[in-house]
């Protein structure tokens, strides 16, 4: 019973760290861009006040859409904090983490990818309408990427379970094996492509040719807005964290003791951080693909899966 | 002590499998050149391993001796060719590159269940590691089935030619000097030729596109 309280105070935990880390995390990708690019930048902090000055604002609505465009920001933020509250981020041990396994949290991430495209769709514009049929392209290429990627880190390890996936890496050497650096490249770049980082989207962009996220998300305003910005955000640290903990799982904390989530919150934000700071670092680096490019990258991200399988099968 | 020794082979043996996807994933030529330089050094390192696990200063040589052509030279050779016109890329392969990744896929999944019967039959770490030679064999010639471009061709066939070599590192006890030397030195001269030979088509028809050299020309 009691470890059920703790399992409970732990998901509370990482539901709020994750609300407040993404817009942080987002703060933190801006400003070491600017930064390697010469300029100031904004104040890491700058993507709160700005959820705060959009939550103020009015709310408007395209005339002809219906609930489904209104329901998308919110199922976009609930299936994201869902999926934080059980997954390992924190802690290992938090609400239902021995029964939830990567299949149920990578679906109910999708719900919110899901319901974003179809808002879009709802609108009606052409516009939204171009940024979700590609957004729908991109995701139908990075889900068999991604679930091929932790297939063959589970495969190493016998279990799907995610907390185990990161608990084995904890206690075992075996954490330099070829299956599971090639799962972590795969990973990170299907990664990249499901949260619309460069190379595949340019998240600061609002060019009409190359955009894809933010075309979709063209018709929101003021709290709407603010939603889909903080369950954007939100995701992106969601999947940052768990790769975080899947390549560099020390720090994470096993039990729900006030110290142990202490230190755990301290090690998944630094370890956030530095993933942030490094996909940022690689971002100034690289210019996007062109979208006719983004399958070769997505095949090659999905054939790393594959090699990955088949490595964790042969060379048990 | 033997925990890090299989695990070394297996990362290096699985940096010339990359490297061999790499080749058909990347269009650039010049980065398929590089990734045929890191999977000589693969090839190179996975001589060297072997060598020091078995005490076996001949194979360590045979590894230093691989190193210096299919790491340094041959990609250099090569590397002149595409350094004469920039941004060199393959074009218009027969089959696409998600496509052709995908093939590789499955020619990696044909190459584990064609050899079972020999891993079951060498069972030492380094045996159960030979599909992957056979899978770079594959992958090599499906390169060179799917490319137009002559420089694609010859990584395709060097792709060939690591992946035999590395079948023989991994399947024998060790490939006698005189054998590795005879055809490491070979596939130099091979390289050397090809080299000339594409330079000179290049200059004269200013064409990459083997498919366009059917006809004669004067």
């Amino acid at each position: 019973m009691t470890s059920s309280v703790g399992g409970g105070v732990a998901s509370a935990l990482q539901l709020l760290w994750i609300l407040l880390a993404g817009p942080l995390a987002l703060g933190l990708m801006r400003k070491v861009r600017s930064r390697l690019e010469g300029r100031e930048g904004a104040s890491v902090l700058q993507p709160l006040r700005d959820l705060r000055k959009l939550s103020t604002k009015q709310r408007t609505r395209p005339t002809d859409s219906t609930w489904v465009f209104a329901a998308a920001p919110v199922v976009l933020v609930a299936s994201t904090v869902v999926a934080a509250a059980f997954s390992p981020l924190v802690t290992l041990s938090a609400l239902l983490a021995s029964r939830v396994d990567f299949v149920a949290i990578l679906f109910v991430l999708l719900l919110g990818s899901v319901s974003l495209l179809l808002g879009a769709l709802d609108t009606g514009t052409a516009f939204a309408g171009m940024g979700a049929s590609r957004a729908a392209m991109v995701g139908a290429m990075v889900e068999p990427a991604l679930l091929v990627a932790i297939l063959a880190m589970s495969l190493g390890v016998g279990t799907s379970n995610l907390s185990r996936l990161v608990g084995v890496g904890v206690t075992t050497s075996a954490l330099a094996g070829p299956a599971r650096i090639l799962a972590l490249v795969s990973f990170f770049i299907a990664i990249l492509a499901e949260t619309g980082r460069l190379p595949v989207d340019n998240p600061a962009t609002h060019l009409e040719l190359t955009m894809i996220h933010e075309a979709m998300v063209l018709e929101y305003a003021g709290p709407d807005l603010a939603l889909v910005t903080l369950g954007e955000s939100a995701r992106l640290v969601l999947l940052l964290g768990l790769f975080a903990n899947l390549a560099l799982p020390w720090g994470i904390a096993s039990g729900t003791g006030a110290l142990a989530l202490v230190g755990g919150l301290l090690a998944v934000s630094i370890k956030v951080g530095l993933v942030a700071v490094a996909v940022s670092v690689f971002e100034v680096t690289t210019a996007k693909i062109r979208l006719f490019r983004i399958p070769e990258l997505l095949a090659g991200a999905f054939l790393l899966g594959v090699l990955s399988v088949i490595s964790a099968v042969a060379l048990r | 002590m033997s925990f890090s020794y299989v695990s070394l082979l297996d990362l290096a043996v699985v940096v010339v499998m990359v490297t061999a996807a790499l080749t058909l994933w990347r269009q650039s030529l010049a980065a398929a050149v590089k990734a045929l330089a890191v999977q000589g050094v693969g090839l190179a390192a996975v001589a060297v391993i072997l060598g020091a696990h078995r005490h076996d200063l001949v194979l360590v040589g045979v590894g230093v001796l691989v190193l210096a052509i299919k790491a340094v030279a041959v990609p250099w050779l090569i590397g002149r060719v595409v350094a004469h016109d920039h941004a060199a890329r393959e074009a218009s392969p027969l089959i696409n590159v998600p496509a052709s990744l995908v093939g590789a896929g499955v020619l990696t999944l044909l190459a584990f269940a064609a050899t079972r019967g020999v891993v079951a039959l060498v069972a030492t770490p380094a045996g159960r590691l030979i599909p992957f030679g056979v899978a770079i064999v594959l992958i090599g010639f499906f390169s060179m089935v799917v490319r137009r471009r002559a420089v694609s061709q010859i990584v395709g066939l060097l792709t060939i030619d690591n992946g035999i070599a590395l079948t023989a590192f991994l399947g024998t006890s060790g490939v006698p000097l005189v054998v590795e030397l005879g055809v490491t030195l070979d596939v130099l001269l091979a390289v050397v030729v090809l080299q000339v030979l594409v330079a000179h088509l290049q200059r004269h028809f200013n064409v990459h596109d083997l498919d366009q050299l059917r006809d004669l020309h004067d």
